[in-house]
């Protein structure tokens, strides 16, 4: 095969990482602070998925304008959720949150089977057959957009926590729970507000993913899956780590898929989530707890 | 050894125990097929949700790949049996050493490397996904088509190629559901026991006053593994078929936990009592939804979910401990 064969698969692949990668945001941002893993975080992204293909199919709305929109929707959404279900679980053990989420995937994954049958759906946009030629190197449009976007809600998210003083106080509630009470933040809704930023992550990655992928209402394990393998090799409550875990594994799995058959990709992507493992067991960027 | 199964169990829950396994003994006399086949699932969760929890509920290493050994067990087992004509009990000899390999491998790596916490979870979901595409693409085994074992009409029961009607799966079920139990009191009251629960509770204490963490995990780990391995083998040859997506899947790994978290970890009663709640639950809300004439794909889920998060709300430490109060059966505090 020719090398600008594997040269816009890898880009192929980048660019679907950085959608993943913001996905896998929300995930390290809701660990990083409120130390809950979130077990349906593909669930709540099902959501999203299925709110972006249901305006599209009525209404023709483009997904990308829908995309701060949705995000708001799964904000709200993981505001309520942390405020009402998980708050009185965060000083509870690993499994018994493991156990209360796994519940809520199991109620929102049947549900939305319930709601919209077990089709698969997908957004047939006017660029979705479009591509960009830079030289040698073709760029699916759908993909490049997509891409684009999760750079700068990414980018947006960071700027919120390095430059707004509730994004401060939610990194003070991540260093010293104690302390942050101490000074007199309410950290219960910092909380909330933390998980709904990170539900508001997966509204946004998972509106872009209907670009690239169908969406079904069974899709949500996998995608839980991938993001647990993105920020563990990156760095579980690392955010830059999210982003670089999302591009490796994204590349990982188009290269795989390319050298070997598809269907076997995902198992190069858990490679390297126990290679990372045990050459750092705590992600790329990620710390050593203390 | 007979002073150490009895340690603990006052007259009160030994005679409880007793009326439970004498009704269970007489169980297929009494109830019709389909109950019979719900009995079969109930127990096969109570086995296999208590070796899960010699690992969790023991050591408190939580492990959510535990499809892994189900998963090995079946196919070691059902390939020698379909490829060799080896009889599952032979079979079981070597699917046992298989999982406990591989739970050494996994244990290993983990503990060696120091990971723990989510991260282990994590990595013991890892290992499961990595086996079931593995053997997604693993011709020998039939890859995705998956691996048949032959089925006939049966004139009598053969318990040694484990061939024969439901009664005897029954029976045979139920029989290491006990053994099981017999097992976990033994273990929780030895030496290792005792050791296990000092690292779930402390690992930094317990290592401070010499106890080697790490061979007492592995050995926790390995112990687990084995155990559940013959819930595979127990699942292949009683439903005859085994396909990778279904057997190292996720949901098989969640599956098995349900029970013991919802009855209580670390408990020796818990996992048992687990598994009558949750299959109970979800079958009567089958019939229940049936009877209403519900019939979406889904719904029944849906209500089990919602069950499963009050239950997880409201009894954090599962339905035994308060049950065992109430009822003055407790087990002395672990």
């Amino acid at each position: 095969m020719p090398f600008a064969v594997y040269l816009n698969v890898a880009v192929g692949g980048v660019l679907t990482g950085l959608v993943y990668g913001l996905m896998a945001l929300g995930l390290s941002v809701i660990f990083g602070v409120v130390r809950v893993v979130n077990f349906a975080h593909g669930e709540m992204m099902t959501i999203a998925m299925f709110i972006a293909v249901v305006l599209f199919a009525w209404f023709h709305i483009d997904p990308l304008i829908m995309l701060v929109p949705i995000a708001a929707v799964l904000f709200v959404f993981g505001y309520a959720l942390q405020a009402a279900l998980i708050n009185p679980f965060v000083r509870r053990p690993e499994h018994s949150q493991f156990l209360l989420l796994v519940a809520l995937a199991i109620v929102i994954s049947n549900a939305l089977l319930i709601i919209f049958g077990p089709d698969a759906r997908s957004v047939q946009t006017a660029y979705a057959y479009q591509s960009f030629q830079l030289g040698p190197l073709i760029i699916d449009a759908a993909k490049g957009y997509a891409g684009l976007a999760a750079i700068v809600f990414t980018a947006a998210l960071f700027a919120f926590f390095r430059a707004t003083p509730i994004g401060t106080a939610i990194r003070a509630c991540a260093d010293n729970y104690t302390g942050a009470q101490v000074v007199g933040l309410n950290v219960k809704q910092l909380y909330a507000l933390t998980f709904g930023l990170g539900a508001a992550c997966v509204g946004a990655a998972g509106t872009m993913l209907t670009l690239i992928v169908d969406t079904t209402p069974m899709v949500g394990p996998s995608y839980t899956l991938l993001a647990f393998v993105i920020v563990i090799t990156g760095g579980l409550g690392s955010m830059p780590g999210a982003l670089i875990g999302g591009v490796l594994i994204g590349l990982t799995e188009a290269l795989a898929g390319l050298l070997f058959t598809p269907s076997a990709k995902s198992m190069f992507a858990f490679a390297i989530l126990v290679l990372v493992l045990l050459l750092r067991p705590y992600g790329i960027l990620g710390r050593r707890p203390s | 050894m007979i002073a150490r199964l009895t340690a603990g169990v006052s007259r009160r829950a030994a005679v409880a125990l007793a009326l439970l396994s004498a009704a269970l003994l007489i169980a297929p006399w009494v109830v019709n097929d389909y109950l019979l086949t719900i009995l079969i699932l109930i127990l096969y969760f109570a086995y296999t949700g208590q070796a899960w929890n010699i690992m969790m509920g023991f050591a408190g290493q939580l492990s959510l790949g535990h499809a892994l050994y189900i998963g090995l067990g079946g196919y070691v087992a059902a390939t020698l049996f379909t490829r060799f004509g080896v009889a599952p009990w032979l079979g079981l000899l070597a699917a046992m050493p298989v999982a406990a390999l591989c739970g050494a491998i996994v244990g290993y790596l983990a503990f060696r490397f120091g990971v723990t916490g989510v991260y282990f979870a994590i990595l013991t979901i890892a290992f499961a996904e990595f086996a079931r595409i593995g053997f997604d693409h693993w011709d020998f085994v039939n890859a995705t088509s998956g691996l048949f074992l032959p089925v006939k009409q049966y004139t009598h029961n053969d318990l040694w190629r484990l061939r024969g009607d439901p009664t005897m799966f029954y029976y045979v079920i139920l029989a290491a559901t006990a053994a099981a139990l017999l097992l976990c009191q033994l273990l929780i009251r030895s030496r290792t026991g005792y050791f296990w629960r000092a690292i779930r509770e402390d690992e930094r204490a317990a290592r401070a006053v010499g106890v080697d963490a790490f061979r007492y995990k592995m050995i926790a780990v390995m112990v687990s593994a084995a155990v559940t391995a013959f819930a595979g083998v127990f699942y292949a040859f009683f439903y005859n078929n085994l396909f990778p997506e279904q057997v190292f899947s996720l949901p098989r790994s969640i599956e098995i936990i349900l029970g013991p978290v919802i009855g209580g970890i670390g408990t020796l009663f818990g996992p048992i009592l687990g598994a009558f709640v949750l299959t109970g639950l979800a079958e009567t809300l089958n019939s229940a939804l049936t009877a209403f004439g519900v019939d979406l794909p889904g719904v029944t889920q849906v209500f089990y979910g919602l069950c499963l998060l009050i239950v997880i709300a409201a009894l954090p430490d599962g339905v035994w401990p308060p049950l065992a109060r109430r009822l003055g059966l407790s087990e002395d505090k672990k």
